[in-house]
C-alpha cells in the first residue's frame, strides 16, 4: 500500500486540478443558470451530437473519473485525521478507491456504449 | 505525537477527536477537505446526465424537470460553493507545490496563482460556450 | 496601559502529581516586555520552581518554544502588548510530552531530524585540490529559506498530523532534507528517498500549511514538502523502472 501512495497521489492531483478548473463551470451552469432559466442549455440533440465526437467523451472521462479519485484519497485521509480511523485502513481503502474505480468503470460503459 | 522512549512519569496529552474545532485554520482546513465530498457528489450528477442522455428524448426531458426541482437546485447551489472553494484553494496550494524557474529567476508565487485564475476564466469561457450553444 | 498582567501557567510537577494543573501569576505590565521577560520575572521574583528553557531570547537559539493562547510561539518574540488586557495562557509546546512544567521532550524530533541525514552527501568527497565548491545565486535561492530553521519545533506543534501520527518525521526534518536534496553540492537525494517517500515521510502531510505559518523564521516547510511530493512521485516512477 505505501508503494502504491506516490502514484494514488499524483491521481489526486490529476483530479483536483481537473476540479478546480472545470467543475464551477459545469455546476453553475448545468445545476443552477440553466435549471433556473437564466440561460439557455445546448439542448437534447445537441448535447446528443457532441457525445458522438470521441473527444468529447474522452473529457468527460477524465471529467467524472479523476475528480472521484481525487475525492477517495481525500476523503481516506479526512477519514483519518477527522475521525481517527486509521486502524480500519482496509476497510477505508477497499470503500475510498473501490467507489472511485466503480465510478469510472460505470463512466467507460456508459460512454464506450453510447450511442452515436 | 512522540514516539521517544517512554518514561513514565512524562505526560502526554492525547489528541482529541474535536482537534480542529481548536483553531479557525483548521476549521478551514477541514472545510477544504469535505469539499472533495461535492466534488464526488457531482461526479455522480454527471454520471445521471449521461445515463438521461442515452435513455433519448424523454430520459433526458425528465432529468431536466429533476434538475429544476428546490432540493436539487439548493443542493447544487451547496454543491457550487464547496466546488468553488476547492477550486480557489487549489490555485493558490498549487502555486507552493511547484518551483517554476524562468529566464533564470524563480517565478513568484503570485504568478502562479494569478495564472491559475486566468486558465479558469478561459477553460470557464470554452465550456459555457459548448454547454450553451453547442 | 495597564499596570500589570496575569500569566496563567501550566505546571507539571510528577514528584508531586499526576496531571498538570496551571498557577497564576501576576507580572507588571511594560510595553517592551515579551512574554520570557514576565517568565524571567515569575522566575527572579515570585516562583523560583517554575522550570523553562531559553537562551539566546532573540529569535535564533530557537530554544523558547512555548503554546501562548494556544499559539505556538517563540516567547522572546511575543509581546505582552499583543495579548492585553490578558489573562495570557502559557503552556508547554503541544504533541511533545512533557517532562516538567514547560519543558518537553524532543528526542523523537531529534531521532527523526537525524534519520534524513541533514547534511552534504557525496558520492565521494572532492579533495582539496579540485578547488572549492561553487554556486550562483540562483543556485543558492533554491535552498537557502530551508536553510534558516532553528529547530524551534513550533511547526511541530501546530502541525496535527504530527500529533496525529506517531511515524510522521514532521515540517523541520523534511524542510532540512530538501535543504540538502536542492543544494547543489549534494548528492544524497537517494539516499534519503526512502525515509521521505515511506511510512511516515511526505505522504501523511495533507497541506494543512499551519506549520509554515507558524514559523517564525519564514522557513515555509509546507513548501518543502509540496515541492518534494511531485519530485518524489517522479523519483518512485523512475525506481520502477529499475533506475536509481
Amino acid at each position: 500500500m505505501q508503494r502504491l501512495t506516490p502514484f494514488l497521489w499524483l491521481l489526486f492531483s490529476a483530479g483536483g486540478t481537473v476540479a478546480a478548473f472545470l467543475y464551477p463551470v459545469h455546476v453553475a451552469l448545468l445545476g443552477l443558470a440553466i435549471p433556473l432559466g437564466l440561460l439557455s442549455p445546448a439542448g437534447f440533440d445537441a448535447e446528443r451530437a457532441l457525445l458522438g465526437h470521441p473527444i468529447a467523451r474522452l473529457y468527460l472521462f477524465a471529467f467524472v473519473s479523476l475528480p472521484l479519485f481525487h475525492w477517495a484519497h481525500r476523503f481516506r485521509y479526512t477519514l483519518y485525521d477527522g475521525l481517527q480511523v486509521k486502524h480500519l485502513t482496509p476497510l477505508i481503502v477497499v470503500l475510498c478507491y473501490g467507489s472511485a474505480l466503480a465510478g469510472t468503470v460505470a463512466c467507460a460503459w456508459m460512454l464506450w456504449s453510447f450511442p452515436r | 505525537m512522540s514516539q521517544t522512549a517512554y518514561h513514565p512519569r512524562w505526560h502526554r496529552k492525547p489528541m482529541s477527536v474535536w482537534w480542529w474545532l481548536e483553531k479557525p485554520a483548521y476549521a478551514r482546513f477541514v472545510l477544504r477537505e469535505i469539499s472533495s465530498v461535492f466534488v464526488a457528489l457531482f461526479a455522480g450528477l454527471t454520471l445521471l446526465h449521461v445515463q438521461a442522455l442515452r435513455e433519448g428524448p424523454d430520459g433526458h426531458a425528465r432529468f431536466v424537470e429533476w434538475l429544476r426541482r428546490p432540493g436539487v437546485l439548493a443542493l447544487d447551489a451547496v454543491i457550487l460553493a464547496f466546488v468553488l472553494l476547492h477550486a480557489f484553494t487549489w490555485f493558490h496550494l498549487a502555486a507552493r507545490a511547484v518551483a517554476l524557474r524562468f529566464m533564470g529567476r524563480r517565478v513568484p508565487d503570485g504568478a502562479i496563482v494569478a495564472g491559475n485564475y486566468a486558465a479558469f476564466l478561459v477553460a470557464s469561457a470554452v465550456v459555457a460556450f459548448f454547454l450553451t450553444r453547442g | 496601559m495597564p499596570e500589570s498582567v496575569t500569566l496563567v501557567v501550566t505546571r507539571y510537577r510528577p514528584e508531586q502529581e499526576g496531571e498538570p494543573t496551571t498557577q497564576s501569576y501576576e507580572v507588571p505590565f511594560r510595553k517592551e516586555w515579551v512574554v520570557l521577560d514576565a517568565l524571567n520575572h515569575v522566575k527572579d521574583r515570585l516562583d523560583g520552581s517554575l522550570s523553562y528553557r531559553w537562551s539566546c531570547r532573540m529569535g535564533v537559539c530557537g530554544s523558547c518554544g512555548m503554546m501562548v493562547n494556544g499559539e505556538p510561539k517563540l516567547t522572546c518574540g511575543a509581546f505582552l502588548s499583543e495579548f492585553l488586557p490578558g489573562p495570557i495562557r502559557v503552556e508547554p509546546l503541544r504533541s511533545f510530552p512533557v517532562i516538567r512544567d514547560l519543558v518537553v521532550d524532543i528526542g523523537d524530533f531529534l531521532k527523526k531530524l537525524r534519520s534524513v541525514r541533514p547534511w552534504l552527501v557525496r558520492e565521494r568527497e572532492k579533495p582539496l585540490e579540485e578547488g572549492e565548491f561553487r554556486q550562483t545565486p540562483e543556485q543558492l535561492d533554491a535552498f537557502k529559506p530551508f536553510s534558516m530553521c532553528i529547530n524551534c519545533l513550533l511547526c511541530y506543534s501546530a502541525c496535527p498530523i504530527y500529533g496525529l501520527e506517531p511515524s510522521f518525521v514532521g515540517p523541520a526534518a523534511i524542510a532540512l532534507a530538501q535543504r540538502y536534496n536542492m543544494d547543489s553540492r549534494d548528492q544524497g537525494a537517494a539516499v534519503r528517498h526512502d525515509v521521505l517517500s515511506g511510512k511516515g515521510g511526505i505522504w501523511e502531510c495533507t497541506f494543512v500549511g499551519e506549520c509554515s505559518e507558524v514559523c517564525p523564521k519564514h522557513v515555509d516547510p509546507a513548501r518543502a514538502i509540496q515541492q518534494y511530493k511531485l519530485t518524489g512521485v517522479l523519483r518512485s516512477l523512475l525506481s520502477l523502472g529499475g533506475g536509481r
